[in-house]
C-alpha cells in the first residue's frame, strides 16, 4: 500500500542520468519542477486509494447532516413526527425497514433514518467543534511551554500530567451532572479533558524547534516572543497538528456519543447517534435496525476519520509508522 | 532507585490534592446553591438554611475546605441520600464488581493486545498480520458502548433464540457464591471493555516487537541457536514491552470510564452504575465519594505502573 513520495520526479531523474547529450540533460532538468513539502504530501494522499474512500465516506455522511431536512422532506417524515398508525404495529412495537421507513421506526414511531441523518449534525459538530478547540489550546500551551522552558515549561508541563491522570470520563459526567446536560457543555468538557494530549506533543515539538538555527536568526534579527513562536515556529508544526486534529475528531465523536448514551449529553428530542442507541437498548431484542443504523453510522464515521488521520499523517510525514497499515 | 520513589509518590500527592481542590470547586464553590440542591425542590427556606447550617456552607471557603479534607483522610465520605446509607459502606459493597469487570478485562485486553500484535510482528505483512491489522482499526473505532450492545444482540439475544443460550443478557453473581455464575455474567462484558482498548495495544506491541527483533542483540541469540519461540518470548518481548507497560498507565483511566459505560450497558450493579444513577438522583455525596475513590484508585495505579516500568528500564529512575 505504500506509495513512492516522489514518482515524477524521480523518474525525470532517471531520465535525466540516462541522457547522454549535454542538451538533452538540460532538457530534463528543466522538467524536474521544485516542490514544497506540501504538494508532495498533497500528490502521496491523491494516490493513497484509503485516504480517497476515507474521504468519500466523510463527504457523504457530512452531506447526509446538511441535507437532513432535505432527506426528511424526501421520505416524507419530519424529524420530530410520530406515525403510530404506520411506524408502530399491533403491539404497540416499531416496524423494521420497509419501503416507508427505509431504515425502520423507532419505539416512538418516528423515522430512524431521518433521526440518523439529522443525528450526523451533532456528532460532526461536536467531533469538529471540541477538537478544534482542544488543538488550539493544546498548541498554544504546548508551544509556550517548549518555548520559554525553565519554570514555565515545568508549571504548564505538570499541569498537563495532572489532567492527563484524572478519571476522565467520571470527571466529565461529575461535571455534567452540576452543570446540566446540553450540546455546548459536552463540547467543552470534551476539549477540556483532550487538549492535554495535544500539548504534550506540541511541547516536545518546539523544544527542538526552538534551538534551530533558524530561530536564532530570527532572534538575532530582532524579532519579538510572540512573532517568532506565530512567524517562524508555528507553520512548522501545522503538520502534527493537523495529524492530531484529524485523530481528536474521531475519539471526540465517541466522546459524545457516550456522554448522550449515559444520558448526559446531548438532550432528546434532539437526535443523536448517543441517545438514539440509549433509546435502542430497551428494544434491542425487538428491533434490530434501531441498533444497526445509528451504531453502523457512528462506527462508519468514526473508522473513515481515524483512517483519514492514518493517511495524512502518512502523506505530511513518511516517517511516522503508521499506525493501521501494514 | 528510593529517590525515584520518593518522587513520584510525591507527585502523586500532587496530584491527589490538586483533584480534591478541583472536586471540592466544583461542588461546593461553583456557582450554584449546594444546600438547595441538597434540599429538593419543596424545601422552603428555613430547611434550606438548616442545611446550610450542617454542611458549614456559611463558614469561610478555606475552613470548609479544610474540614471536608480531613473528613476525607479519615475516609467519611458523608451519606447517601436514598436511605441514608454511608457513602463508604455503599461504595464498598459496589466495589467487588466494578474491581471483577476491570481486573479481568485488564488481563484479557493484556493477552490479546499484545498476543496479537506479536502475532503480526513475527510474521510481518502476512495474512495473520493483516488481520490483526483490520481488526485493530475496527475495534479502535468502535464505541464501548455499541460494541457492548452489539454483543448483547449477537452474542446473547441471537444465541438464546437459536437455542444456544451460552452467555446471560446481564446482571451479575457474586464470585464467593458462584464462580461459574460469575464467569458467565462477565465474560461479554469483559470482551466489551477489552476489545476497544485491546486495538492499541497490539498495533503497539507490533512496531515495538518489529523494532526489537530487528537488533543486533536479537541475531546473536538466533546465531547461538536459541529456539525461535525463546528468542520471540525471552529476548525481543522483554524490550517491546517497556512501552506497552507506559501505555497502560496512561489506559487505566480509560478502563474506568470503560467500566462505567459497560456496566450500564449490562446491567452490572457496579461503581459505574451507580455513578449514573446518583447523577441523575442529584445524590452529590454518592457522586463525590466516586469521584475521590476513583481518582485515589488511579493515582495510585499510576504510581504502580511507574514503578514496575523502573524495574524493567533502569534508565528511567535517573531523569
Amino acid at each position: 500500500m505504500s506509495i513512492n513520495p516522489g514518482v515524477v520526479s524521480q523518474r525525470s531523474a532517471i531520465r535525466a542520468t540516462e541522457a547522454t547529450d549535454l542538451e538533452e540533460l538540460g532538457e530534463a532538468a528543466a522538467e524536474i519542477q521544485g516542490r514544497s513539502p506540501w504538494q508532495l504530501a498533497w500528490a502521496r494522499l491523491r494516490q493513497d486509494r484509503v485516504a480517497i474512500g476515507s474521504s468519500v465516506v466523510i463527504i457523504l455522511i457530512t452531506l447526509a447532516a446538511i441535507l437532513a431536512p432535505l432527506i426528511a422532506r424526501l421520505v416524507g417524515h419530519g424529524l420530530g413526527d410520530q406515525y403510530p398508525y404506520t411506524a408502530l404495529n399491533g403491539y404497540g412495537l416499531p416496524v423494521g425497514p420497509s419501503r416507508t421507513f427505509l431504515f425502520g421506526a423507532d419505539d416512538l414511531g418516528r423515522d430512524v433514518l431521518v433521526r440518523v441523518a439529522y443525528g450526523a449534525r451533532v456528532s460532526l459538530i461536536a467531533g469538529v467543534v471540541a477538537s478544534g478547540l482542544a488543538v488550539i489550546v493544546g498548541g498554544v500551551v504546548g508551544m509556550v511551554a517548549g518555548y520559554f522552558g525553565t519554570v514555565v515549561d515545568t508549571a504548564l508541563s505538570r499541569f498537563m500530567d495532572v489532567i492527563l491522570s484524572f478519571p476522565l470520563l467520571l470527571f466529565a459526567i461529575a461535571l455534567v451532572s452540576i452543570v446540566g446536560p446540553s450540546l455546548g457543555v459536552t463540547i467543552l468538557v470534551i476539549a477540556f479533558f483532550s487538549w492535554a494530549v495535544v500539548g504534550r506533543i506540541i511541547r516536545g515539538q518546539t523544544l527542538s524547534l526552538r534551538e534551530k538555527e533558524f530561530v536564532e536568526a530570527a532572534r538575532s534579527l530582532g524579532a519579538s516572543d510572540l512573532r517568532i513562536m506565530f512567524v517562524d515556529i508555528l507553520p512548522n508544526l501545522v503538520a502534527p497538528l493537523l495529524v492530531y486534529t484529524t485523530l481528536l475528531i474521531p475519539a471526540s465523536i465517541v466522546f459524545e456519543a457516550t456522554l448522550s448514551f449515559l444520558g448526559l449529553g446531548v438532550v432528546p428530542p434532539t437526535p443523536s447517534w448517543g441517545n438514539m442507541l440509549s433509546d435502542a437498548e430497551a428494544y434491542y431484542k425487538v428491533a434490530w435496525w434501531f441498533i444497526i443504523f445509528p451504531g453502523g453510522a457512528l462506527l462508519l464515521t468514526t473508522l473513515a476519520f481515524n483512517l483519514l488521520g492514518d493517511s495524512v499523517r502518512d502523506a505530511l510525514d513518511p516517517r511516522y509508522a503508521r499506525l493501521f497499515k501494514a | 532507585m528510593v529517590a525515584f520513589i520518593v518522587r513520584r509518590a510525591l507527585f502523586g500527592i500532587l496530584v491527589l490534592w490538586i483533584i480534591s481542590v478541583v472536586v471540592f470547586v466544583m461542588f461546593f464553590v461553583a456557582p450554584h446553591d449546594v444546600a438547595r440542591l441538597l434540599a429538593g425542590r419543596q424545601a422552603n427556606a428555613a430547611e434550606i438554611e438548616a442545611i446550610r447550617r450542617n454542611l458549614g456552607l456559611n463558614r469561610p471557603i478555606l475552613d470548609q475546605y479544610i474540614s471536608w479534607v480531613s473528613k476525607l483522610v479519615h475516609g467519611d465520605l458523608g451519606y447517601s441520600y436514598r436511605g441514608s446509607v454511608p457513602v463508604r459502606d455503599l461504595l464498598a459493597s459496589r466495589l467487588p464488581v466494578t474491581a471483577s469487570l476491570a481486573f479481568g478485562a485488564a488481563i484479557l485486553w493484556l493477552l490479546i493486545g499484545v498476543g496479537a500484535g506479536v502475532l503480526a510482528a513475527v510474521r510481518p505483512r502476512k495474512l495473520a498480520d493483516r488481520v490483526v491489522t483490520f481488526a485493530a482499526l475496527f475495534f479502535y473505532s468502535m464505541p464501548t458502548f455499541l460494541l457492548g450492545l452489539l454483543l448483547l444482540y449477537f452474542a446473547f439475544y441471537k444465541l438464546y433464540t437459536a437455542g444456544l443460550p451460552l452467555f446471560p443478557g446481564g446482571g451479575y453473581v457474586n464470585f464467593t457464591e458462584n464462580p461459574i455464575g460469575w464467569t458467565d455474567h462477565l465474560i461479554l462484558p469483559w470482551f466489551t471493555l477489552a476489545l476497544v482498548t485491546a486495538a492499541v495495544y497490539s498495533r503497539l506491541t507490533r512496531a515495538t516487537m518489529l523494532d526489537a527483533l530487528g537488533e543486533d542483540y536479537i541475531r546473536t541469540a538466533r546465531s547461538k541457536g536459541i529456539s525461535e519461540w525463546r528468542v520471540i518470548f525471552r529476548h525481543a518481548l522483554r524490550s517491546a514491552l517497556t512501552p506497552v507497560v507506559t501505555q497502560f498507565g496512561i489506559d487505566l483511566g480509560a478502563l474506568l470510564g470503560g467500566a462505567i459505560v459497560t456496566e450500564n450497558v449490562f446491567g452490572l450493579p457496579g461503581l459505574g452504575q451507580l455513578a449514573v444513577q446518583s447523577i441523575f438522583d442529584q445524590n452529590l455525596p454518592v457522586i463525590i465519594g466516586i469521584v475521590v475513590v476513583a481518582s485515589l484508585f488511579i493515582v495510585v495505579a499510576n504510581m504502580g505502573v511507574d514503578l514496575v516500568y523502573a524495574f524493567l528500564d533502569p534508565r528511567v529512575r535517573l531523569t
